[in-house]
């Protein structure tokens, strides 16, 4: 779904939270949380109200792995890629649900519905291979688990 | 009748919530009355969901239960104890969990997190009621004379970092709590924040008054949804008491207490990445000196500890130094979470004195492999860490002992691998996730690990294999003394051990074995 611009609650989002140390970061959360992406028109804001350039509002949305640019999928499925659940496996599992839905990390099926994602460790370690899928976390994924998992949203 | 049902994340993800929901309806059903406590995780993973029922010997267990045993369940009267061929016996008697030397995590997994009276019961808050007696002089004496040591894994002596914050003139100081916790095979903090989230709350109160800092931050990562919940749900009810805020238990300390979101970056974990990014900047990692104890966040003197390290506080000022201190070796005081995980049969976390073997963690403890395969390699502290072998099993679990074969403890996590392992594989993912995750601030992270991972595949590829092997190590050597931080720093840890006890997945010949 895209975005829909709107700036009154945008600036709320801002002046519920510029009275914090260092604000950026719950501002950027509570707007991806709203908006489901920073949007430019975010960065702008923000620069100005903060009293940042844009150049470094820019530079704090990329650097982080959870700042998007554009919305993803309607649900967004996140494999663990980390040691832990390699050593269980999950690279084959990970590789065939994504052979299974066309599909490359980070991408979405093109109807919408799916974004599948890597993460680095949901430190559910002791029951991997591990994925969250909007927010609720699975364990003990074999490769048929793993694909009920996504079928459930598709 | 009580019925306790784990509310831990890892208890979640493999239907905890469900099976709740059918005790309750069961329940309702038969006309049975039971009250369902929720609870942290007591840590024996391969046992979750794991009910536990209060009877006058104990607490009775029933592991991996599913929906469809409830009513089986209630059929055996489990609500009294009664045998199931899911029971596990009483819980503290099954060896993993008999064997442990609980001091930190004594809380987590028995009560319901949110239950401040239930934490009170169990020793919560005399722990800050000694310190505010002792004085703040006192106070950091005892944590120093407790031998703790950083448990994030740099393994630096808390009460000298206490110290040296105390000692500093500043008009505000701070407490911040690293909970980045982004190694593989890692889960300590998570369990303690969702299970045991007071014992935190408390640590961070302890260090306030002995610093003099009246502002703290609990910088979370994203990752960890349910911890955030239950972290921000146990701060409003202290508040409430009387805990934090104004006047903590009536004393002359205001501490107030924040919990931060991360936004997935591993660099985060790193102190002052982590303090840049608090402070709403890039993660990019400082150049030290100046040390965070005397310039910290927002450029004022700030303690940055780890989580398990804070969490350890209330124990040591109930009990006095020397209570921690007896347990351990050398210069390894008190105890370790470890967490044993991956490709293990009995996975969880085990605190223990230092001292064990890695041997008896991966094998006694753990079980040996889940997929019942011989184990062949060991990861030790997370993505940064070396790669053990079992011909180095009998190394005494201690951060010198460990160091001593060029390896770390780290946070504590153990990743254990069965044979099917491709080690070529595994130093270069080391490689790739140090580039995936680098800051870009220091040049033989930021370039040298991409470079690391090319010159990998080519020796994987059979091109000038030795000339190539010999590069991967000297670009190693950069790594480890060239960055500025432990990323870049550590990342040869995997890459140079992977090489050096398993040089055949190197050689060309093994790419047809190795693919799987």
């Amino acid at each position: 779904m895209p975005h829909i611009w709107d700036s009154l609650a945008a600036e709320d989002i801002i002046t519920a939270r510029e009275a914090l140390e260092g604000p950026m970061l719950p501002i950027l959360h509570a707007m991806q949380a709203h908006f489901g992406c920073i949007p430019e028109e975010a960065i702008r804001l923000i620069a100005t109200r903060l009293n940042l350039t844009r150049a470094e509002v820019h530079g704090v949305v990329s650097f982080y792995h959870d700042f998007r640019r554009a919305p993803a999928g309607r649900h967004v499925l996140k494999l663990c890629r980390a040691e832990a659940c390699q050593s269980m496996g999950s690279e084959a599992n990970a590789a065939h649900l994504l052979h299974r839905l066309g599909l490359g990390w980070g991408e979405t099926t093109p109807d919408g519905r799916l974004t599948v994602e890597a993460v680095y460790c949901l430190g559910l370690c002791a029951c991997a291979p591990n994925a969250m899928l909007d927010g609720e976390v699975h364990g003990r994924l074999d490769a048929g688990a793993l694909e009920s998992l996504a079928m459930e949203v598709l | 009748m009580r019925v306790f049902i784990p509310r831990d994340a890892a208890a979640l993800a493999v239907g905890a919530d469900r099976v709740a929901a059918a005790i309750v309806s069961e329940a309702q059903a038969r006309g049975v009355a039971l009250e369902i406590v929720r609870t942290g995780s007591r840590g024996m993973f391969w046992l979750e969901p794991l009910v536990e029922v209060e009877t006058p010997g104990g607490r009775m267990g029933y592991g991996k239960v599913g929906v469809r045993d409830v009513p089986g369940l209630f059929d055996a009267d489990f609500q009294s104890g009664g045998w199931h061929e899911k029971s596990t016996g009483m819980v503290e008697k099954i060896p993993f969990f008999a064997k442990q030397d609980r001091l930190t995590f004594a809380r987590c997994g028995v009560i319901d997190p949110l239950d401040l009276d239930a934490y009170r019961a169990l020793g919560g808050y005399d722990g800050l009621a000694r310190a505010l007696q002792l004085g703040a002089a006192q106070t950091v004496a005892e944590v120093k004379a407790s031998g703790l040591r950083g448990r994030g894994g740099a393994g630096f002596p808390t009460g000298i970092k206490w110290e040296t914050v105390r000692t500093a003139v500043a008009a505000q100081k701070y407490i911040v709590c690293n909970a980045d916790e982004g190694d593989s095979g890692t889960f300590a903090d998570r369990m303690l924040m969702e299970g045991d989230p007071f014992t935190l709350i408390e640590g961070m109160t302890i260090a306030a008054a002995a610093v003099g800092a009246t502002r703290g931050y609990i910088y979370v990562r994203s990752e960890y949804p349910h911890a955030i919940r239950t972290m921000n749900d146990a701060i409003a009810i202290a508040c409430r008491a009387g805990l934090l805020g104004r006047a903590v238990m009536g004393s002359a300390y205001d501490f107030e207490l924040e919990v931060r979101v991360g936004a997935g970056a591993y660099v985060c974990g790193e102190e002052t990445a982590l303090l840049e990014s608090l402070e709403g900047k890039r993660g990019q990692v400082r150049a030290k000196p100046p040390i965070p104890a005397l310039a910290g966040l927002f450029g004022k003197p700030t303690v940055v500890n780890n989580l398990v390290s804070f969490a350890t506080i209330p124990f040591i000022l109930e009990k006095g130094a020397a209570a921690y201190a007896d347990y351990g070796m050398g210069r390894s005081r008190g105890t370790m979470p470890v967490q044993i995980a991956g490709n293990v049969k009995h996975g969880g976390l085990f605190e223990v004195a230092f001292g064990i073997t890695l041997g008896e963690l991966v094998n006694e403890i753990g079980g040996g492999s889940a997929t019942g395969r011989p184990v062949r390699a060991v990861q030790a502290g997370g993505p940064l860490g070396a790669y053990f072998p079992p011909a180095l099993f009998d190394t005494p679990y201690d951060y010198e002992a460990f160091a001593a074969r060029d390896g770390l403890i780290g946070h504590g996590g153990l990743v254990v691998f069965d044979d099917s392992v491709d080690m070529a594989k595994m130093a270069r993912f080391a490689m790739a996730f140090c580039a995936h995750e680098s800051c870009g601030k220091c040049t033989p992270c930021r370039i040298g690990s991409t470079r690391g991972v090319e010159v990998i595949d080519k020796i994987v590829a059979g091109h000038a294999a030795e000339e190539n092997i010999a590069l991967v190590k000297d670009l190693c050597e950069t790594m480890k003394f060239g960055s500025l931080c432990a990323l870049g720093g550590f990342t040869p840890y995997p890459v140079l051990s992977a090489l050096h006890h398993f040089p055949e997945d190197f050689a060309p010949a093994a790419i047809p074995a190795a693919a799987q």
